[in-house]
């Protein structure tokens, strides 16, 4: 057994959490112990759980010993994601072992001892349901059980490399006090198993922000860092991993209409299917009409659209829609549209994943517009935020559906928005509307900044809003300084020399080399 | 509930023989450590309890489910089932001031314990 282990690599069991999965390259290493480390409520009972569960769900059965909630409590608890314990106990598929502590016997140590008998009981249950899967919840309840540590910890030591020998994959919890600090509260856990994760739940920006980290798996790889995850009613943990999404992403090059027939000329012929446009511009400059034309642009194509809105109601969005003359009931009633409209606050940001995911997943849309991701900014902090674009991007490219975000610019003139200073590496192409001011007036202005993969208009055309919508006009052609911020009107005699001087000069130069 | 008559009725305990001690000791296979509990056990029993009690040994190698039912988790464990209340004390029971501790044998003859203790 020895020998042949030596040539062979570690091998690794799918835990059926199959986001888990992704970061730690196919699962967790079979037959080994892994320690999942986290300070109070950072989700370990729940990944114990969840871990036994996906296992019973693919018929492999599993014990939990649990330490320090009685099995009464966890069962309670655990439904509340869907998990009904006493049905896998009852059809033979989990078996408890519950070691917590017993409030009302008084127990008093009287020399040395070993945990033999709780050993026992776990050897006991790991051959009635024949498990393959443990999980031991938490070490360091067992040690708060007695006054002699250093028994405590020999012993937990012999049923860790009992647990080996018995052919099961383990994984044992643990606590720690500091998010960032020594792996687990006695100092020992970590030379107990195999392999270290870690759970983290870090107030940052008066939000909460949950992460996983596989620190150690003994013998065999896994994806390193944090990665983001959230805990959702009905589902458990779901790690969101950011660098498995950049894997296999298609790129089409077939063409759909943004809505506005102008708008496709400036992109060259239109948006690419596949493609995330970014739309920049200050309140008012018709960020949420560009929003309404694309959507409706793709329902009168027989696509379905889902819009995600965050800054308005939705009555106020069909008001709005009807006044640009686009009926957005009618939309939702043909099944065309489906508004998720909510307060941006109300969820963390991994939770708005994970949500629009699952909308996305059931209403299949071939469109999908988030009015704007400005709104969502706030609620995490700045990386929470860009691990959320480069998830929600990724997801959408994957299933092939056309983007469209929108970002608020925080200066009415010109000027950057920190959203699209931070994603815009993300999109495929952007499109900024700014309010340029001209003799007294307030004009607004579009211009296409990136298409990636494509010509594009470079002009930046002036545009009127009317009951029909948007309206294109001709470029400012004599006005600079319109994206600084500072429009200056430029005679059209400059003008004419700077840019003969600019496309004639080397035209003229290379005559020149020829002649 | 349970608690309080169980207390009021081991003040009857030491002079009658209405109640036995129902002693239990749960110890894992035939090592060195279960022979010496054993021994420990019984040299206390018979000094402290002379004939006033039943024990009864389990090994949880072979019976598990019953450490399960009594949810055992160190061995040697033993558990004092009557007179009420219900009391354990864990180990090798080689500190015998606390197992008559544990057990609350300690406290209804203090006197005899502590005599017999001295006299060791």
């Amino acid at each position: 057994m020895t020998a042949e282990r030596k040539h062979m690599p570690v091998e690794k069991i799918a835990t059926g959490i199959s986001s888990f999965d992704i970061i730690a390259k196919g699962g967790l290493p079979r037959n080994r112990t892994t320690l999942i480390s986290g300070t109070a409520g950072s989700g370990k009972t729940i990944f114990a759980v969840q871990f036994l569960g996906a296992g019973i769900e693919q018929g492999t059965p599993a014990v939990f010993v649990t330490c320090e909630e009685s099995a009464t409590d966890i069962r309670k608890n655990m439904l509340s994601f869907g998990w009904d314990l006493e049905k896998w106990e009852a059809d033979g598929k989990l078996a408890f072992v519950d070691a917590s502590p017993d409030p009302m016997t008084e127990t008093v140590e009287a020399g040395s001892f070993d945990l033999g008998a709780l050993l026992a009981r776990v050897q006991h249950a790991v051959r009635k349901v024949k498990a393959e899967r443990v999980a031991v919840d938490s070490l360091g309840a067992v040690f708060s059980q007695f006054s002699d540590q250093s028994i405590v910890r020999s012993e937990l030591f012999r049923i860790a490399s009992a647990l080996k020998a018995m052919n099961v994959t383990a994984v044992l919890t643990a606590e720690r006090t500091d998010d960032y600090g020594p792996i687990a509260r006695f100092g020992v856990e970590e030379f107990i198993a195999d392999n270290v994760m870690i759970l983290r739940n870090v107030l940052e920006d008066e939000s909460r922000r949950r992460t996983i980290e596989i620190l150690k798996f003994r013998g065999c790889d896994h994806q390193k860092g944090e990665y983001p995850f959230t805990i959702v009613p009905e589902g458990g943990v779901i790690v969101i991993p950011l660098s498995a999404m950049h894997l296999s992403m298609k790129s089409s090059n077939v063409r759909i209409s943004s809505g506005n027939q102008s708008l496709d000329e400036m992109c060259g012929g239109g948006l690419f299917r596949d493609s995330v446009t970014l739309v920049s511009g200050a309140t008012g400059t018709g960020k949420t009409l560009t929003v309404t034309q694309f959507l409706q642009g793709g329902a009168s194509n027989g696509e379905r659209c889902l819009l995600l809105a965050f800054e308005e109601s939705r009555d106020q969005l069909v008001r709005n829609a009807s006044g640009w003359g686009f009926d957005f009931d009618r939309m939702e009633r043909d099944g065309q549209l489906r508004v998720v409209c909510d307060y941006p606050d109300v969820s963390g940001l991994e939770d708005w994943l994970v949500i629009i995911q699952a909308a996305i997943r059931d209403f299949k849309p071939h469109r999908v517009a988030l009015d704007s991701l400005s709104a969502l900014e706030h609620v995490g902090s700045p990386k929470a935020f860009r691990e959320f674009v480069i998830g929600l991007t990724s997801f959408v490219k994957h299933q092939e559906i056309t983007t469209l975000f929108t970002s608020t610019t925080e200066n009415l003139m010109g000027g950057d928005s920190i959203t699209a200073t931070h994603i815009s590496t993300l999109t495929d192409s952007i499109i900024l509307l700014r309010y340029v001011e001209m003799f007294g007036e307030m004009k607004r202005g579009l211009t296409v900044l990136k298409m990636r993969g494509s010509a594009h208009d470079k002009a930046i055309r002036e545009f009127t809003i009317d009951k029909g919508g948007m309206r294109m006009g001709r470029p400012f052609r004599n006005v600079t300084g319109i994206l600084a911020g500072a429009p200056v009107h430029v005679s059209p005699g400059d003008l004419e020399r700077v840019w003969a001087e600019a496309d004639a000069d080397p035209e003229r130069k290379r005559k020149q080399r020829q002649t | 509930m349970t608690l309080m008559r169980p207390t009021r009725r081991r003040r009857y305990i030491p002079g009658g023989a209405l109640s036995k001690y129902l002693l239990r000791l749960f110890v894992t296979g035939a090592s060195s450590r279960t022979g010496t509990a054993i021994a420990n056990l019984r040299r206390i029993c018979e000094q402290e309890l002379e004939g006033q009690y039943d024990l009864e040994i389990i090994d949880v190698l072979q019976f598990p489910e019953l450490a399960e039912d009594e949810k055992i988790l160190a061995t040697p464990t033993l558990i004092k089932s009557l007179p009420l209340p219900l009391r354990r004390v864990i180990g090798d029971l080689s500190d015998k001031e606390k197992v008559l501790l544990g057990l609350e044998v300690h406290l209804e003859r203090s006197g005899d314990a502590g005599n017999a203790g001295a006299a060791q």
